[in-house]
């Protein structure tokens, strides 16, 4: 789909052919990239005060201890805020405005950086309830992205 | 130990160009240090403690201090972003009223026009995987903060519009400014958005450029001819992205600013000036907000009231057109906060925008991103007695 940068009014699917850069991976998060390829969404929840953490670290900010436990999510969530994204993309997101960018907030509590895709920009609202969706990249990893769902 | 009266600003200076073509960015650091250096009546010799952050090139203070020459007992290269040189302004005060140091000066410069002079992010950063591969701007973060702060408290377009207006009215007179038309609401909501909710008009410039201050104890200033302003109070905080428990609808204002009037010891009534920092429009009516010139949720009806517009409104903000229209160099804002707010004091504005008999003023610095994590600083001025 061909889709025309920088109007404004225009009112149409967006975030269809997004790009999927590789994120770096080092020995912390290669857990977690992992299971983005078997379509799992994991995060932290702390061994000691039990609250969950994102994005996701083998260290809890909430109280300071250095165990935590991988925890899957559930996928499901809502946007807390989001923006379509008409100019200033960068490197391999130079070419495919506009775009969402957004923060969703999952069910288990934590709110996470993501791009809202297959989405009607007319439907996009804050409290819009959303399910994760993996786009494959080329390393050992898939990114975690949303896309509207009904609400069960 | 309070840094109330401990320190004055001497000298300052702020390069008068906005593309700087035929420069390096460490002989535009000592090109603004001598200016600020000269303003104040000192010279590099007397200069024993030097202040610095990520636009430094090399290995910041050491790099910059070979090149310069300097013999210095302190140095500090705190980085928090664009923020970084408000709060540097009360780390000299500091040392200064401990005794480590009498002449304290602080640089910034840089030529993002010629290209990236740094990266400000690097995919070492434990957010970076978990961020940027999502396409993110700085726009766009900041743009997340504006919706959200629409969504809870109905601010709108036209609200955060008039904070560009008052910025071009007070541009206008500025013969430096990038951009000195006079916009109305009306081109700021007609300018293309960049990142929804914001527009272009929404963002400030990018230019080359930069700036210094000089600080000095005050045994130094009554040396000099030059009229000095006080420092008065200074507060700083980090705000995190709190563990995935992000608030976007506030900034580290809350935490900076109560520290820098209480120590300060004036209230919001008494502040006849400020400098706040303007990267976007939502950025001012947040910091506003949480500084306490207004109820939380009522930023957007403070500035639609026309609060900002100098020298009559409320609060004159950014007289000399703030980063939305004057400079805004290496994309950190907090040096020109600074320097705006001592020509305030000084009564060097320019006449159309100089606040009669302006005592005390207010500089707030802002770093990185209203999206994810952030530095803010909060500087307290007043004139010399």
């Amino acid at each position: 789909m061909t889709q025309k940068r920088n109007e404004a009014t225009t009112v149409g699917r967006v975030g269809s052919d997004l790009p999927a850069p590789t994120p770096p991976i080092n020995v912390d998060t290669a857990g977690f990239w992992q299971a983005t390829t078997e379509g799992r969404l994991l995060f932290t929840r702390c061994d000691s005060c039990s609250e969950p953490t994102w994005y996701p670290r083998e260290f809890c900010p909430h109280c300071g201890t250095l165990d935590v436990t991988w925890e899957e999510a559930s996928g499901r969530g809502q946007i807390h805020s989001f923006t379509v994204v008409r100019r200033g993309g960068l490197g391999p997101y130079a070419g495919p405005t506009p775009y969402v960018l957004a923060y969703v907030e999952l069910d288990e509590g934590v709110r996470m950086m993501t791009n809202i895709v297959d989405v009607d920009e007319a439907d996009l609202r804050i409290g819009l309830p959303v399910a994760v969706v993996f786009h494959a990249t080329d390393g050992a990893a898939a990114l975690p992205r949303f896309t509207p769902c009904p609400t069960e | 130990m309070s840094i109330r009266g401990q320190a004055m600003i001497a000298g300052a200076f702020e390069h008068p160009l906005r593309k700087i073509p035929d420069t390096s960015i460490p002989r535009l650091h000592a090109e603004v240090a001598t200016g600020a250096l000269a303003d104040a009546g000192l010279t590099f010799a007397d200069v024993d403690a030097y202040f610095c952050a990520g636009d430094a090139p090399g290995f910041g203070p050491l790099s910059m201090a070979d090149y310069m020459g300097l013999n210095l007992t302190y140095v500090d290269s705190t980085d928090i972003g664009g923020s970084s040189y408000v709060a540097h302004i009360g780390h000299a005060a500091a040392a200064i009223a401990a005794g480590k140091c009498e002449v304290a000066l602080v640089t910034l410069a840089g030529l993002p026009l010629q290209g990236p002079a740094f990266s400000a992010m690097n995919d070492r950063a434990p957010e970076y995987a978990f961020e940027n591969v999502f396409g993110t701007t700085t726009p766009a973060m900041y743009a997340l903060a504006a919706q959200r702060h629409m969504h809870e408290y109905g601010t709108t377009s036209e609200q955060l519009a008039e904070v560009k207006v008052a910025a071009s009215l007070h541009a206008q007179h500025n013969p430096h400014a990038l951009l000195q038309k006079v916009v109305t609401v009306e081109d700021v909501l007609s300018s293309p958005l960049i990142a929804d909710p914001l527009h272009r008009l929404d963002c400030c410039v990018i230019t080359d450029g930069g700036g210094a201050v000089v600080v000095v104890s005050p045994e130094v200033a009554k040396r000099l001819n030059r009229q000095s302003v006080a420092v008065l109070g200074h507060g700083e905080a980090p705000k995190t992205a709190a563990a995935g428990r992000i608030d976007l609808t506030h900034t580290g204002a809350v935490w900076s600013g109560p520290p820098a009037f209480a120590e300060a010891g004036v209230t919001h009534a008494d502040i006849d000036y400020a400098s706040i920092y303007d990267s976007f429009t939502i950025t001012v009516v947040e910091t506003l907000e949480d500084l306490g010139f207004c109820e939380k949720g009522q930023g957007g009806a403070f500035v639609a009231s026309g609060a900002l517009r100098a020298p009559d409104g409320g609060l004159p903000f950014n007289t000399d057109g703030g980063g939305l229209c004057n400079n805004h160099p290496v994309n950190r804002g907090g040096m020109t906060k600074i320097l705006e707010a001592v020509r305030q004091l000084r009564g060097e504005a320019h006449p159309a925008v100089q606040v009669p008999d302006c005592d005390i003023a207010l500089a707030h610095g802002t770093g990185g991103s209203l999206g994810t994590r952030m530095g803010s600083a909060t500087l307290i001025l007043g004139r010399e007695a």
